[in-house]
């Protein structure tokens, strides 16, 4: 093998990345997933806890193993394009989402239940009397 | 080129494939194109997870993922996709360097991998439709289940295939380093699945 050979396998070598330490990475991630879906937390930070570790893994895939991290910037700033549009989707999403979850558990707005409207009728309004002058 | 000097056949065609070269992805115009079809099947899945949430977040009698699903098997298949993800990337380092049987070991492992974990998709979907009556015209929890894993089944199937294409021209010596290219592109669609199913696993089985 030639100096040039050998200089150039080096410098390949120091470059790639170290894929079995990403490996126990990942495999630690979800490990500590089950983890906290095991405990007793809270569901909303249960849930962000959550939803950290899978983007934190899915990172950990997209850097080293999809080589994301040795490319040029601007394929991150391409590959990021679906998380922006689906993350302003759901943004879009969460007022019709939380209005109806809110309609749905405690505040019964707009045609009253029929059969609980035969049980309790609502008396009419009264007449609004003219004003006299 | 000055004036009055021409180019020989081997010099135009460098000349054409410096100036077709993406310059996102100098060296391998594929992989802009994975990359491509990879933020398309994003958005295709963010969708789906958007109203998986939407339906979820509005529904009352959805039960408990983990309990009604259980959890063992698909954080065994997580695993197994991830430990698939190493195999893939460290193919693709082997092929690079030429070393052909370390190529082909690895690609065989990730190929049994896919074979496993589409394997053990079926024997869950067998258990929840036999045990459970889970169904897709059921209800509303079962059809999202089913249409979100079936869809990402069907990638890994797709991977499967690619993979084993690569594993068998490998093995006749038909990918030398210099076409180890089209093996960074077959690992990129198979990270990309092994993504999926890590949301998948989050969002329909832990939360």
């Amino acid at each position: 093998m030639t100096t040039q050979a050998a200089i150039s396998d080096h410098d390949a070598d120091r470059s790639r990345p170290n894929y079995v330490a990403v490996l126990i990475y990942l495999a630690i991630l979800t490990a500590i997933a089950l983890g906290v879906h095991a405990t007793g937390i809270p569901q909303v930070a249960k849930t962000g806890l959550l939803i950290a570790l899978a983007w934190a893994e899915a990172v950990l895939i997209a850097m080293y193993f999809m080589h994301l991290a040795m490319e040029k910037e601007a394929l991150a700033v391409f590959a990021m394009i679906p998380v922006v549009l689906v993350t302003f989707l759901c943004l879009m999403m969460l007022p019709d989402v939380t209005a109806r979850t809110w309609t749905k558990s405690e505040h019964q707005i707009g045609a009253p239940n029929p059969a609980e409207a035969e049980e309790n009728p609502v008396p009419p309004p009264a007449p609004v009397q003219p004003p006299q002058h | 080129m000055p004036p009055g000097v021409t180019a020989s056949a081997p010099d135009r065609g460098a000349l054409l494939a410096d100036r077709l070269e993406p310059p996102l992805t100098p060296g391998n115009p594929g992989v802009l194109g994975m990359w491509t079809f990879l933020a398309g099947d994003a958005m295709i899945f963010g969708a789906g997870f958007a109203a998986y949430g939407a339906l979820r977040i509005n529904n009352l009698n959805w039960p408990a993922p983990a309990d009604y699903l259980g959890i063992a098997a698909p954080a065994v298949m997580t695993f197994i996709l991830i430990c698939s993800s190493f195999t893939m990337v460290e193919a693709l380092d082997a092929v690079r360097r030429g070393m052909q049987p370390k190529f082909r070991m690895f690609m065989a492992l990730t190929v049994l991998v896919g074979l496993v974990f589409l394997g053990m998709q079926a024997f869950e979907w067998n258990r929840l439709t036999a045990e459970k009556g889970m169904s897709l015209q059921r209800d509303l929890f079962d059809a999202t289940f089913f249409i979100l894993t079936g869809f990402q089944a069907c990638q890994v199937f797709a991977g499967v295939v690619f993979n084993s294409v690569l594993l068998v021209r490998g093995s006749m010596g038909r990918i030398p380093p210099a076409k180890a290219g089209l093996v960074e592109i077959a690992g990129l669609y198979w990270h990309f699945v092994a993504i999926l199913w890590i949301m998948i696993f989050t969002f329909v089985y832990l939360i």
